[in-house]
């Protein structure tokens, strides 16, 4: 719509979009701050991640990702000169701290872990509360509103306040450190947000189409998955973001319920210990690679997850 | 093509009854209009012959075969929505191939199909463009193919011209008769525009809270309405209403309105003391000035060859359609003179018709 007056009522003025820019460009900066510090220790030596004054300039080095991704052991200088020249830029880069590569650490099985978990998780948890969701918008269930309030009341409490008991039942059921287990949790914690998400998407949806379609001759679920699955790609793709957070990021239960075989990333990245303390560039090249999935999934998924956020805020 | 018979249906949800004891036939290849004010039950009429709703009771035949409680993509029948439920992420051959696509028809066919029915529509221009750039009266075309492209049974059309503005609505109405015409297909279409109606059906039910208060050619519900819902209805200024007092006797030729004496058509039942309607429709009022029946003339509305005159009689406001030549000023004394051949008589209580000697006439039209 094109308005003919000079001053638009309704349009934002130089002025207000200026100040709206500068609010937006501040808070980009104070929140991408810790994260480009983060990426900027990554490339530091162990030295010059401890330094005082900080160091803004330094000389970049990859010692942080050689130490993430490798054990290693304290030989004698006789010891490493006696072996033959350096395998590739890691085993050159220890050596000179008189160290050799003793073996790959925990690092990657721990990402692995990560993956299958928060992905595993995310996708059991989209696709119950999809189906839940479409359940609860276009069939007359019992008790739906109850229902409904109940699946919402499991968000009530921080989940952290049910960590004995499930720890005990885990220890009971031989979940504990089972990737099984991890994806089971985080799937019960966000299955209620995703129900709750999708039924709005969902609701939104005229079920005019599902009914064309099953007068053309589609059974109820052909026509789900033909019609209302399509249009509610928006509100599955900012679910699955949110639980893919959730899932990826969450420390408390992790830290609790898996140790060995089904540890995930978070709980294992803090214990990355160097020589004489925390090997702090190896943390952050830890955290620094822990950040790519979501960003990439995020980047990926942008349109919808923007379109999901300001959901509901503007009605047609 | 084929017949719909709808016998005794009824639909309650909870306590409120949506659709009570109707019964109608559509002819095989008539368009029948379901006509009725929003939440009469029109279109949950439709809805159960379409199988999207059950029925609580009754019956619903098609061509012969009990289809009451079959699921919707058993019964072969194409529904257009009101608000055509075109599938956003499909372009328009998609949209209209869809249905064919349930059927496991081979791609080759389906194309062939589609773009028939394009050409019949005259969109084949548009077969692969996107649903949601059409304009109104396009949508509503691709949503009529995605209809006619299966050759079903009947077609079932839930107010499908309500969301059109006025210029592609009656353009819409003359099209969908057109094809109607072409194809002859059996088709219920429902809609709350008596105009519509009235220019599209071979056959119309006027519906009122659940009810189907009469069922008839377009002609004979507009002369002979069976109820004073249906007399006001249909017809624009709707008919006007003059009460008046006493019974009838078999044979009464004459009533006596606000003191005047009126011929109406012969009467053929006894009707026991009670409140009575006259209707009169705008158009059988003339203005004469030896008539008894008199009013002052409230205001005037001008419409080309005609006008609509608001008379205020002792008994309210009358509307009354003259020719445009006529100067009348506010406020200026006239004497109505009534068309009495087409003269309808309710019984004010029931809002039933009184029969009389036009409902003869129905008789020897419809043998004759």
């Amino acid at each position: 719509m094109s308005l003919t007056t000079a001053h638009s009522v309704v349009a934002p003025s130089a002025n207000s979009k200026r100040i709206a820019g500068a609010i937006v460009v501040g808070y980009a900066l104070i929140s991408i701050v810790p994260l480009l510090w983060i990426f900027a220790t990554s490339f530091k030596t162990p030295p010059d991640s401890i330094a005082y004054p900080p160091k803004i300039v330094f000389q970049p080095s990859l010692e942080g990702y050689c130490n993430l991704f490798t054990t290693r052991t304290r030989q004698t200088p006789e010891y490493i000169n006696a072996l033959g020249p350096a395998t590739g830029l890691c085993d050159a880069t220890v050596r000179k701290r008189n160290m050799v590569i003793a073996g790959p650490s925990n690092f990657l099985p721990r990402f692995v872990n990560s993956l299958i978990i928060a992905f595993g998780s995310t996708f059991c948890a989209v696709f119950l509360g999809t189906l839940s969701a479409y359940g609860f918008s276009r069939f007359k269930v019992p008790l739906a509103d109850d229902l409904l309030f109940f699946i919402l009341s499991t968000r009530f409490m921080p989940p952290i306040a049910v960590a004995i008991p499930i720890y005990l039942m885990y220890r009971e059921l031989g979940l504990s450190d089972t990737a099984l287990g991890m994806i089971l949790l985080y799937t019960a914690v966000n299955v209620s947000l995703a129900v709750w998400l999708l039924k709005g998407f969902i609701d939104e949806i005229p079920r005019e189409y599902e009914e064309a379609a099953m007068i053309d001759g589609y059974t109820r679920l052909q026509a789900f998955w033909r019609t209302v699955l399509p249009q509610a790609t928006t509100g599955i793709a900012a679910t699955a973001i949110f639980c893919l957070i959730f899932a990826w990021n969450e420390y408390a239960f992790a830290a609790l319920l898996t140790s060995g075989t089904a540890q995930t990333a978070p709980p294992f990245i803090p214990t990355i210990i160097g020589e004489g303390g925390q090997d702090w560039p190896a943390v952050a090249a830890g955290t620094t690679i822990f950040l790519v999935p979501i960003l990439v999934f995020t980047i990926l998924l942008r349109k919808q997850l923007l379109r999901g956020i300001t959901f509901g805020a503007v009605r047609k | 093509m084929a017949e719909i018979r709808v016998q005794n249906l009824r639909k309650a949800f909870g306590e409120f009854v949506a659709v009570q004891d109707s019964n109608f036939v559509v002819e095989d290849g008539e368009f029948f209009v379901m006509l009725g004010p929003s939440g009469c039950g029109k279109t949950t009429t439709l809805r159960m012959i379409a199988g999207l709703e059950l029925p609580t009771g009754g019956k619903i035949l098609l061509g012969g075969e009990d289809v009451t409680m079959r699921r919707a993509r058993e019964r072969d029948i194409a529904f257009v929505f009101q608000l055509f439920a075109l599938y956003p992420h499909m372009n328009v051959r998609k949209n209209i191939g869809f249905p064919l696509l349930a059927q496991g028809m081979p791609s080759a066919e389906i194309r062939t199909r589609v773009e028939e029915t394009a050409k019949l529509l005259r969109i084949d221009h548009l077969l692969d463009k996107s649903v949601s750039g059409l304009a109104g009266g396009d949508r509503q075309r691709v949503a009529l193919g995605r209809a006619i492209v299966r050759r079903p049974k009947c077609f079932l059309m839930d107010e499908p011209l309500g969301t059109l503005d006025t210029e592609f609505r009656d353009l819409m109405v003359h099209e969908l008769r057109e094809l109607h015409n072409r194809i002859h297909a059996t088709t219920v279409y429902v809609t709350h525009d008596q105009m519509e109606a009235m220019s599209m059906a071979d056959k119309i039910a006027v519906m009122n809270h659940g009810v189907i208060e009469q069922f008839g050619r377009p002609r004979e519900i507009y002369d002979r309405p069976a109820t004073m819902f249906v007399a006001d209805f249909i017809g624009s200024p709707s008919m006007n209403f003059l009460r008046f007092g006493g019974g009838l006797a078999k044979g009464a030729k004459e009533i006596v309105v606000q003191g005047a004496k009126v011929t109406v058509p012969e009467v053929r039942e006894d009707i026991p003391p009670a409140d009575m309607a006259l209707g009169i429709r705008p158009e059988h009022i003339r203005f004469d000035d030896t008539s008894k029946l008199r009013g002052a003339i409230y205001g005037t509305e001008y419409l080309g060859t005609t006008q609509i005159v608001a008379v205020e009689t002792a008994d309210g406001i009358i509307k009354a359609r003259v020719p445009a030549g006529i100067h009348l000023a506010p406020g200026e004394q006239v004497g109505l003179a009534l068309s009495s051949a087409r003269l309808s008589l309710f019984e004010k209580g029931s809002g039933r018709a009184v029969r009389t000697a036009m409902h003869d006439q129905a008789v020897e039209a419809r043998h004759g």
